[in-house]
Order: C-alpha cells, then structure tokens, then sequence
C-alpha cells in the first residue's frame, strides 16, 4: 500500500428525523490508501453507498470527517465540493449515466469540459482514454450503440479523463453477466490502478473478490469486518 | 463556458424529437402572435390611410373627432383664423365625405370624396395616369389606384359615373401610399365642386390642413386653435388618436389582445411542457454532471442556454413563416391589412423571451433541486 488517500473519522448519516430517523451510516472510520483497490462489501442496506456518497464529496454526513490531503471536505464550501468531486475523484456509476444524445467520445471529455479545458483537446485527450478502454474505433457512436460492458468502459475512460486520485465505483458489475464484469474488473485492476490512484469499489459480487486488496464489510451501517482481497492473498 | 454550452447545444439539439416539438410550440406561438398583432397593426394603419395620403403636417379639426371618416364640419372662420395664426405657413381646407358612385350597370358603389384646395391642390396624389390639372375639367375626378379600384369597375380615364345625379369623369389615375379600412374606393375632386356635388350642412370644411412655417411653431399653433375651441394635431398624433378609438373605444383591440393572449398561452404550453419533459427525462443526467463535478450555475447556463437557442430558432422560424403568409396572402387578396411592423417583431420577442424564462425557470428549479446523491439513489 502506498500513502494515505483517505481518511474517514466517525462518519455517521441518518435519514428522516424523531421515530422515522433511520441510521445509514454509524461511526464508520477507515483509511484508503494509494494504490491499492477497496473493496466496500456488504448486503442490500447495510449503507455502502451512503458511504461511498459521503466519501466523495456528494452527501453531507450528519457527523464525522473526511480527509483528503489533510483536508477535511465538508468544510469546503460547495463550488470547492465541485472542484473536489471534479478533479479528485472519478465516478463509474452503477448505470453508467452515460448521456444518449453525445457520442462516446463526447462522453468522455465531459470532466475535461467542465474543467474548461478547449473543445478540440478535450476530444483528443479523450480520444486517448477510449484508446485505453479498447474502444477509440466506437469514438463516434452514440452510447445505446455499445453493449453493457462497452459502456462501462466508456464510463471508465470518464472517469480517469480527468486524472482523479480517487476511482469510485458503485456495483461495477451488477448490470453485467459474470465474465464481462470479470473482465472490466480485471481490467481496471490492470490498466487503471496505479501507485497514485486509490479505487474503492462497492459491490456485494463475491466473483470479483479476487482482484481487492482489502474488503471492508458493512452490515447495519457499520463495518463489521475488515480483510485483505484475493490480490493480496496471490 | 462555451464547452458547457455546446454541450448543452448537443443535448438538446441531437433530441430530435424534443427539439422538434419545442420548436413547433415556439413556432406556432410567435407565428399566431405576429398574425394578431400584424392584422391589428395593418387595420390601424389602414383606419388613419387618409391623414398618410394627404400628408399634411398639422390638422385642425373638431376636438370630438375621433377618425377621419367621422369629420364634424368647421365655419369657414376656422380656415381664416388659423391662417392668422404666428408660424402658420400656409392652410387650406380639406373636404371629406362619404357619397354613393351609380356606375354603368345600375349598381351603387359607396366612395369617399376628398376635396382639395382648389388653388393648391394641397394633398394631392402622385399620378400613375393623367395630368393633374384636368382636375379643374368639367366633372374632373381622380381616383385611388388602391385594392379597392376594382370596385369602381377599374375605370380608365374618360370613364363617368353618376355621384349625387352629378357626372363625374375620372382624369386622373393616382398612386395610393395606403389603402383605407374600410374598403371604399377613394375619389379625389376640388372643394368647390366636392361641396357642389355632395350635399353639406351649413358648413363645409372638414379639416384645416396647416403646414406650420417650422416644427417648432406647432406647439404655438396648437394653443392658438385650441383658444378657437378647435383641435391642431400633428400628422403622428392624429393617427394615434385614431389609433387609440380603435384600439380601446371598439372591442377591436380587446379582441386582438385576447388572442394574443390566447396565442401565447397556446406556445407557452406546447414550449414549458415538452421543456419541462425534456429536463425531467435528463434529470438524472443533470445529477451525474453535478456528482462529476458540474456547478449549480453552469447547469443553470445549460438550461437558460437550451431554453434561449430553442426561443430564438423558433421566433426566426415564426417570423419567417408570418412574413411568407402574410406576403403570399397580399398576392391574392389585395385589401388584405396585416403588416409587420417593428413593433410586431419587438412584442413576439418579448414574448418568445417570456415563454422560454417561464420554461426554464420550471427546469431551473428541478434542476437545482436534484442532488448528486439521488442518482445513487435511483
């Protein structure tokens, strides 16, 4: 493991209030850390992607820190909240939210847009990351044209197109069958992790197990365990 | 900016079938507002025809007036007196009236009489055929080349016809700056023999015509008659007061505004609903742009964006479309009023501008309101 990515400290979120109050995140705190891939693993409602919001800058705990680069995020205001989410941290959404009516190409150069970087290079450079997901020759297509795991990797090349520290993924492989969601997992774990990047995904896919370096596991909102991957263990 | 904004352009643009029916709501909203307004702006125009054909600077007249048809006949003192008004360069009578024209077949075809100064023809027309000066012939009368020649039979010169058991000749064919409101043919004669022809009250003159020695004697002239108990307008003003009983003392412009009105909340409809649908449909989408990183105000740009593309195609398209109409219609019907006018355009944009700030304002709030976190969420 490298250096620390990410700390959570006592991270708690409740929904509704008085006796409809219910607890989606009690207490949780770890740590993430430069290139290794997290996995965040646990049953329907046990609070993962609470967590996962809460982590990358998009749902405000009730309670708790997060810190990134020694900077708490919740204390940012929310443009600096955009900025963050913009340049630190890359989503792969569970239904990609790829946008129909822009090509695959323009897809992808939506972080480099919003980043305000010229039109023509945006294009180029995302060009370059579809090259990397295998699919520069689908540069011109409209999304509903590629099948599921195509898409995914069009939502990959999104995410790393604006270089983010942090890649999260929310149940990568749930709309696809078991080989191509080994394949994109396979992938990530071998063309996009790298020494300075921290990948936490959330799934409950005990096929993909093999590529985490640490599974933590959640139940109730808390974590209830905390274990190295089938990386590791090769 | 201009990135987020071509985004926003492919968005909406690339929806064809989203766009399409913004447009046809925009479209036919601006297409409607401009026919009302332009209907009304040409019968407006066509009410005050004769104050534009004469020409005249100033018109004295009876202060109850309220069109130029409805002349309420003046002494003669009025002419002398208003010619010894300070900065009064010149002013001579003008006689207006409506009269029955018996052609060859028998039948009875209402005109409006002008008479003109006799010595200087003051507010005469230009000629398409004939001399002017044959007005002062036995019988000379011109006629009004305008949309509703025909119905005197398109008469030639040396055509006659009866006015008030009067032979009436026509010597002269004239171009007409504007065609009246009323359908009339328009036949012009001098004074004398207008009032010879027609059967007056005891007095005569429907209208001073003044010519003012500079615009800045008008106010002066205007206090001057109105010390007589008469009324000096100026050309523009005229046709505002006509405008004005048009406008708010016939129903005339009530009814045009009520289907503006009606148009308008037609476009508004078709536009806010298909934009609302079309936000509602991206909403999601607008979510993964905020979790990737997008800021609230650059959302709002798309949208205020997509709203004002699509306002501004759909009032280029309406605008043409009404011109083609209104155009295509003046080629087969000739009396036909409807003219747009700079106002026309100014009033459809602001109404264009209003629809699309409604419909985005509806996308603003969704859009505003959609968290990050509900796309997780599903």
């Amino acid at each position: 493991m490298g250096a620390l990515a990410l700390k959570a400290e006592g991270l708690v979120k409740w929904f509704g209030e008085g006796d409809a109050r219910t607890f989606a995140v009690r207490d949780v705190t770890f740590e993430a850390y430069f290139g290794e891939m997290l996995y965040i693993e646990g049953p329907s409602g046990s609070g993962k992607t609470t967590l996962l919001s809460m982590i990358s800058g998009i749902l405000r705990p009730n309670s708790g820190r997060v810190s990134v680069a020694s900077r708490d995020i919740w204390s940012m205001s929310s443009d600096e909240l955009a900025d963050f989410r913009l340049h630190t941290v890359g989503f792969v959404f569970q239904d990609y939210h790829l946008f129909p009516r822009l090509t695959t190409v323009e897809n992808v150069a939506l972080p480099l847009v919003l980043k305000k970087v010229e039109w023509d290079r945006a294009m180029d450079t995302a060009m370059g990351y579809l090259e990397i997901v295998g699919l520069k020759g689908r540069a011109h297509l409209p999304p509903v044209k590629l099948s599921g795991g195509e898409q995914q990797r069009v939502a990959i090349a999104r995410a790393i197109a604006s270089g983010p520290d942090m890649l999260i993924f929310d149940e990568p492989t749930a709309s696809l069958d078991g080989d191509t969601g080994r394949k994109i997992v396979e992938f990530v774990k071998r063309d996009i992790l790298t020494e300075k990047r921290c990948i936490i995904v959330v799934t409950h896919d005990s096929r993909i197990f093999e590529y985490a370096d640490r599974i933590m596991k959640m139940a109730d909102g808390k974590i209830t365990g905390l274990e190295k991957g089938g990386a590791h263990e090769e | 900016m201009k990135g987020i904004l071509r985004i926003a352009y492919k968005l909406l643009v690339n929806d064809k079938g989203k766009f399409a029916a913004l447009l046809v709501g925009i479209t036919f909203a601006v297409f409607l507002i401009t026919m009302m307004t332009s209907m009304f702006a040409g019968i407006l125009k066509r009410s005050s025809s004769t104050v534009i054909n004469i020409g005249a600077s100033v018109w004295v007249m009876d202060p109850a007036v309220n069109t130029v048809a409805s002349s309420i006949p003046m002494p003669d003192y009025v002419l002398d007196a208003v010619r010894s008004i300070d900065g009064v360069s010149f002013a001579v009578p003008l006689f207006s009236s409506g009269a029955l024209a018996k052609l060859h077949n028998g039948t009875y075809q209402a005109v409006t009489i002008l008479g003109l100064d006799d010595t200087s023809l003051f507010g005469r027309p230009e000629l398409l055929e004939g001399k002017i000066e044959d007005i002062y012939a036995e019988n000379g009368f011109l006629v009004g080349k305008d949309s509703e020649y025909e119905k005197l039979g398109s008469p030639r010169l040396g055509a006659d016809f009866e006015i008030n058991d009067h032979r009436a000749v026509i010597v002269g064919i004239a171009k007409v700056t504007s065609g009246g409101l009323f359908g009339i043919p328009t036949l012009y004669t001098t004074y004398n023999r207008a009032i010879q022809y027609l059967p007056t009250s005891r007095y005569t003159i429907s209208y001073v015509l003044v010519e003012p020695k500079s615009p800045g004697a008008i106010p002066h002239i205007k206090e001057e008659v109105a010390r007589l108990g008469y009324q000096a307008l100026a050309k523009d003003e005229f046709i505002d007061k006509i405008s004005r009983f048009y406008k708010f003392q016939t129903g005339l412009g009530i009814n045009v505004m009520l289907m503006t009105v009606i148009s308008f909340v037609v476009g508004l409809s078709i536009s806010g609903q298909t934009f609302y649908t079309f936000i509602l449909e991206n909403l999601e989408k607008f979510g993964a742009l905020k979790a990737i990183g997008a800021k609230g105000r650059e959302l709002v740009y798309m949208i205020l964006f997509q709203a004002g593309f699509a306002a501004l195609i759909g009032y280029g398209i309406g605008i043409g479309l009404a011109a083609v109409v209104i155009a295509a219609a003046k080629l087969r019907l000739a009396s036909y009023a409807a003219q747009i006018t700079y106002y026309n355009l100014v009033f459809a944009f602001v109404m264009v501008i209003v629809i699309a700030g409604i419909s985005s304002y509806i996308g603003v709030r969704k859009v505003i309101r959609i968290e990050p976190f509900d796309i997780f969420r599903g």
